[in-house]
């Protein structure tokens, strides 16, 4: 389950990012222990974890926001404490938080970027207009964005980490507070950027990792506790396939036979529910079948990178 | 040259609250007017135009202090700042940035209550008005590092708790309404030692025509605060943002 990133595929060449026994402490408080992380070039790369997990302090540091207690981490190849100007130069970071200039228009939010990354003027127009678009604010663009809402507000602020057009792009949970046709939008942006840049990307909401990452690293008290693609770290979960059942006519016997094939068994409501690691969907049906069972419907549920993270993380998340 | 960008958001940031700016030009003129007008009944030599203007001007420049703490501050409790230090940006640009813009409204207040004071009857030569600037615009340097050190280490609601505290000090130590020499005293040697009185005073004399030379003691005072002030408002601005 806790692969480790191997080392013989990862040379520096190819990393865009690689953490070095990353740590941060607050006092006493150890809020990242020890990271080593790999990144590839062109990967995007998941950060998932409960609340408090240390992901933010994670992005903070390799943003050159935070210095690290112990260890070091290479972007691009440059050193986080020697040559945090020059990373500064090739990344780009959508805080936690909006962060945005609320007298200033869209618009001019977007350009005010271009200008401090010191981009061409006509580029700078270009990439503003064309991240206005993503933003989907129609008439709106002239509005000082104090009075935008807060889900607008925060589009802006991730369309903000966009005009750099940066090498490494670090999203802290950029979907937060978006309804779900700006989710979809920025889903499709996030995934237009895929394998051009290198992209860090922090959630709450599993499904989107699980959509748009390449790997995941799951964090919880400052460590790494799995690390993986999404699909292998589904297929080593010891969580379970369930399928329910509907039906009217099924008798106390065959509940019973069924409890003697698998031990998690559940019937209410003329719906039995059975999970298990693997189920055999096959001899289910059948047995019901030979049973004169009437099948009124069948619903089945893999296990979700939801179902990994909380047995990975404890149902009690940190606490 | 990549500060001109935040420079021009934060001038922006700034000018479109038309209602502080309003404030911060007509309120200076309104007790300009207000004090001139007791002075006509009272017949109160510092409750003359001239001697009320220089220190009218430099109470109004009270509201640069409460803007660049202001904006600071918001933008360092949002993400803003945060996002900005992620930027190319060095330390020059943010001090720049949070700075130049502040000169126009200086400018512009300085214009203002000169433009009244004459109107009420102040008598200056342009020579002494130009010369005044010597200490005026120190003034204002002054009270932008106060600004940038109290939006460095202060949030938006202690600012304002902390901004009325700060406009009142500033007219009774500043001597603006009252003869400091008359009330004498403790109360003398605080506003002594605080830059304001020296501002007013020095720029007193120049437009009445003293010269230079006779205000020296007071423009060191000035300029020893504002450089003070002002490395003072950068370091905490470093101290706040520095990676740690
Ligand atoms: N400046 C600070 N001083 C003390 N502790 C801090 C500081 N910043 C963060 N922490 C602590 O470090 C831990 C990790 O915080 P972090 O913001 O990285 O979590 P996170 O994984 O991003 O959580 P969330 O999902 O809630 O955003 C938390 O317990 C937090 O309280
Ligand atoms: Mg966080």
């Amino acid at each position: 389950m806790n692969k480790v990133f191997n080392k013989e595929n990862g040379d520096e060449e190819h990393n865009a990012i690689q953490t070095i026994n990353l740590s941060k402490r607050y006092g006493d408080f150890v809020a990242v222990d020890g990271i080593n992380l790999e990144i590839k070039k062109g990967e995007l790369f998941s950060i998932l974890g409960p609340n408090g997990a240390g992901k933010t302090t994670t992005i903070k540091i390799l943003s050159c926001l935070l210095l690290p207690t112990e260890g070091t981490a290479k972007i691009m190849g440059y050193d986080i404490k020697e040559n945090p100007q020059l990373i500064k130069e090739i990344i780009d970071v959508s805080p936690q938080e909006t962060a945005i200039a609320g007298h200033l228009n869209a618009w001019e939010n977007l350009v005010l970027m271009g200008g401090i990354y010191g981009l061409e003027k006509k580029e700078t127009e270009k990439r503003a207009r064309e991240l206005l678009d993503l933003l989907d604010l129609p008439g709106r663009e002239k509005e000082q964005v104090r009075k935008y809402s807060g889900g607008m507000k925060r589009r802006l602020s991730i369309a903000m980490a966009m005009m750099s057009d940066p090498q490494v792009l670090f999203l802290d949970e950029p979907t937060l507070g978006l309804d779900p046709q700006a989710r979809k939008a920025m889903w499709e942006k996030i995934e237009g950027l895929k394998g051009k840049k290198t992209i860090v990307l922090t959630t709450h909401y599993l499904e989107e990792a699980d959509a748009l990452a390449d790997r995941i690293a799951i964090l919880k008290a400052g460590k790494i506790i799995a690390i993986d693609t999404p699909d292998e770290l589904k297929n080593n979960s010891k969580s379970m396939q369930s399928i329910a059942i509907k039906t009217k006519n099924i008798s106390d016997d065959v509940v019973k036979g069924i409890k003697e094939m698998y031990s998690d068994v559940v019937f209410k409501a003329n719906k039995i529910e059975i999970k298990a690691r693997k189920l055999n969907v096959d001899k289910i049906v059948d047995y019901l079948r030979s049973n004169e069972v009437n099948i009124e419907g069948i619903s089945m549920k893999e296990p979700s990178l939801d179902d990994v993270f909380l047995e990975l993380t404890g149902e009690g998340g940190n606490q | 040259m990549r500060f001109v960008s935040l420079a021009s958001r934060n001038f922006k940031e700034l000018y479109r609250e038309p209602v502080s700016i309003l404030l911060g030009l007509l309120m200076p003129a309104g007790l300009l007017v207000l004090f001139a007008l007791i002075g006509k009944n009272v017949h109160l030599d510092i409750f003359t135009p001239d001697m009320l203007t220089p220190g009218v001007t430099i109470f109004s420049f009270a509201f640069l202090i409460m803007f660049s703490a202001v904006l600071l501050s918001k933008d360092r409790q949002s993400a803003f700042l945060l996002r900005l230090l992620t930027t190319p940006l060095k330390p020059v640009d943010f001090i720049l940035a949070y700075f130049v813009p502040y000169i126009p409204f200086a400018l512009l207040q300085i214009l203002v209550c000169f433009a009244v004071g004459i109107l009420l009857g102040a008598a200056y030569s342009v020579l002494n008005v130009v010369l005044s600037l010597v200490v005026i615009l120190p003034m204002a340097l002054v009270c932008i590092g106060i600004g940038m050190i109290l939006g460095s280490l202060l949030s938006e609601g202690q600012i304002s708790a902390i901004g009325s505290m700060l406009i009142t000090a500033i007219s009774i130590f500043g001597g603006i309404w009252m003869d400091l020499q008359m009330v004498g005293g403790i109360f003398e040697e605080i506003s002594y030692a605080l830059p304001f009185a020296h501002g007013v005073d020095a720029a007193r004399n120049i437009l009445a025509g003293t010269g230079l030379g006779n205000v020296a003691t007071h423009l060191y005072w000035v300029y020893g605060y504002a450089v003070i002030l002002f490395v003072l408002g950068i370091l905490s601005f470093r101290y706040k943002t520095a990676s740690n």
